[in-house]
């Protein structure tokens, strides 16, 4: 997308917001339980390219590839290895057509999903081979940032963000992970604090780093505000729409848009750098934080010409 | 510090090769086998349940714990089958339908054979049927479904429904991260658990509560 970068835009402070929810909406479409969601790029690009096409009508200006589980250590488990290319490329494409040249592709990549030695089973070499090669062709097929997501171990967040600077050169890299709250603070489940999961990304070359998933918008707001307290970094924060419950027989994620504004807000004014949503969210949760951004951005704008 | 007190520090700390030596040398001095399992490993893994509901205890620790409690375990089978020790009860559980993942329903299975019960691994992507089959094969107790994914865990239902169709009689609890309270209570399981030493408490109130 032109002009200027991804990491150009936020060196500006300038806000961006991302896009929403992928999962929950190919579910509306027809996803079946314990299928690929990165097969659809192939057997349904249409759906994928609806849904990013409505965010980013919505106003998204990142826009998220169908590759979370693209890697193959994690196909694998559908026996789909042998596609990875295929899937990761498509996504790709995908995404562009959607972005119709407005928007930055952000390929997401999510965990893979077991334990590393020696609390489980999988060598850290062959978890960084596998983020290697769906990165590389990811990278190949023409991204504007890796997003590495939905992370709860920061070893393997390091030995992904490693893989990205390997097989993605120049690629700006965006790496969150999933927060639980405690009486002593935020930690990962694997007891990573937010202090130490800022300073080893920043050693390791991250670009953007924060936290999706796993907490609603004003409990993000929290963590934001840790994570500003001890980096410089620019700050990404991908709320979910609160813990899901079920009601009528249906998922209903309870925090709406409404709900969402005055804790988007809090993040916008306090520099956070992109906002997006994950878990539940709509269009519409975008929209809110498009004319927040605009507000803010505005606003800044305005302040630097005086 | 006694053995059976050095036995527990020593699952909480998840050191295995102290838990298999003070495991052995506790069977050397003819102690009673149900005081090693109770008061040195159980006591030790309810600990460590407590501090990783707290969160003063990480997943990695956690799994050292159990591991370590895993291997005591196995040293003590023999002796607990020859003395008589019965087992608590007998669980068959799994991560249902469509869901990969096992982390969690992992842990919960260390813990429950931790606190004596008979636990029938199902694996992952399970069938709702063969809940039920197990179920019924294996005269379990308990049912215990574990998902992670808010577009798996609808299928929790599927088995509760399935069950209650078919009359089964081992009572049903979920749970796994989306999955909450109301949820378990709409779909009509016996109970929910959100972590895995709760899950041992549940499991432990579902059976006794059982007419016999």
């Amino acid at each position: 997308m032109k002009p200027g970068t991804l990491l150009d835009r936020l060196a500006n402070r300038k806000v961006l917001v991302s896009d929403g929810a992928m999962g929950s909406l190919l579910i509306a479409k027809g996803l079946q339980p314990g299928a690929s969601p990165e097969e659809l790029n192939v057997t349904h690009p249409d759906w994928i390219r609806e849904i990013s096409t409505m965010y980013r009508e919505a106003g998204a200006e990142i826009l998220q590839t169908n590759t979370f589980g693209g890697s193959p250590i994690r196909l694998k488990q559908h026996q789909l290895e042998s596609r990875c290319r295929e899937f990761n490329e498509s996504a790709v494409h995908i995404a562009r057509l959607a972005a119709n040249n407005s928007a930055f592709i952000a390929a997401s990549c999510g965990p893979c999903g077991q334990l590393l030695k020696p609390y489980g089973e999988l060598d850290s070499e062959e978890v960084y081979e596998s983020f290697c090669t769906q990165m590389s062709f990811l990278a190949a097929a023409g991204v504007d940032a890796i997003l590495i997501e939905t992370m709860t171990d920061l070893g393997e967040a390091v030995i992904a963000l490693k893989a990205a600077r390997n097989a993605a050169p120049g690629v700006p890299v965006l790496v969150t992970l999933s927060f639980d709250e405690t009486p002593r603070g935020f930690f990962t489940i694997m007891g990573n604090s937010i202090e130490s999961v800022a300073r080893e990304l920043e050693k390791n070359g991250a670009d953007v780093i924060g936290s999706n998933c796993g907490n609603g918008i004003e409990t993000m707001t929290r963590i934001a505000q840790a994570f500003r307290s001890v980096s410089k970094l620019p700050i990404i924060i991908q709320s979910n729409a609160g813990l899901p419950s079920v009601v009528d027989g249906k998922l209903h994620h309870p925090e709406s848009p409404e709900f969402f504004e005055p804790h988007v807000r809090k993040l916008a004014e306090m520099g956070v750098g992109i906002i997006g949503g994950c878990c539940g969210t709509t269009p519409e949760h975008i929209k809110v934080i498009r004319r927040i951004a605009d507000e803010i951005n505005a606003g800044r704008s305005k302040r630097a010409e005086d | 510090m006694d053995l059976l007190n050095e036995l527990s520090q020593n699952i909480i700390g998840g050191d295995r090769e102290a838990v298999l030596s003070l495991v052995r040398q506790a069977l050397d001095e003819q102690m009673p086998v149900a005081r090693v399992l109770n008061e040195g490993l159980i006591a030790g893994m309810n600990i460590v349940g407590q501090r990783f509901k707290t969160r003063e205890m990480f997943l990695p620790e956690v799994l050292l714990a159990a591991k370590a409690m895993s291997a005591g375990i196995e040293l003590l089978k023999p002796h607990l089958l020859r003395n008589n020790v019965p087992m608590l009860g007998k669980v068959v559980i799994g991560t249902v339908k469509g869901d990969l993942h096992d982390i969690g329903k992992t842990l919960v299975i260390y813990m429950l054979r931790g606190a004596g019960f008979e636990v029938i691994d199902l694996g992952k992507d399970v069938e709702p049927q063969k809940f039920i089959d197990a179920a019924r094969e294996q005269n379990a107790q308990v049912i215990g479904m574990s998902a992670l994914l808010t577009t798996t865990m609808t299928v929790m239902k599927q088995v509760v429904d399935l069950a209650h169709e078919q009359n089964v009689s081992a009572k049903l609890i979920v749970g796994g991260a989306p999955v909450s309270r109301q949820y378990a209570v709409e779909i009509g399981a016996d109970a929910y658990a959100h972590d895995a030493s709760t899950a041992v408490d549940r499991i432990r109130g579902l059976i006794s509560a059982k007419p016999s």
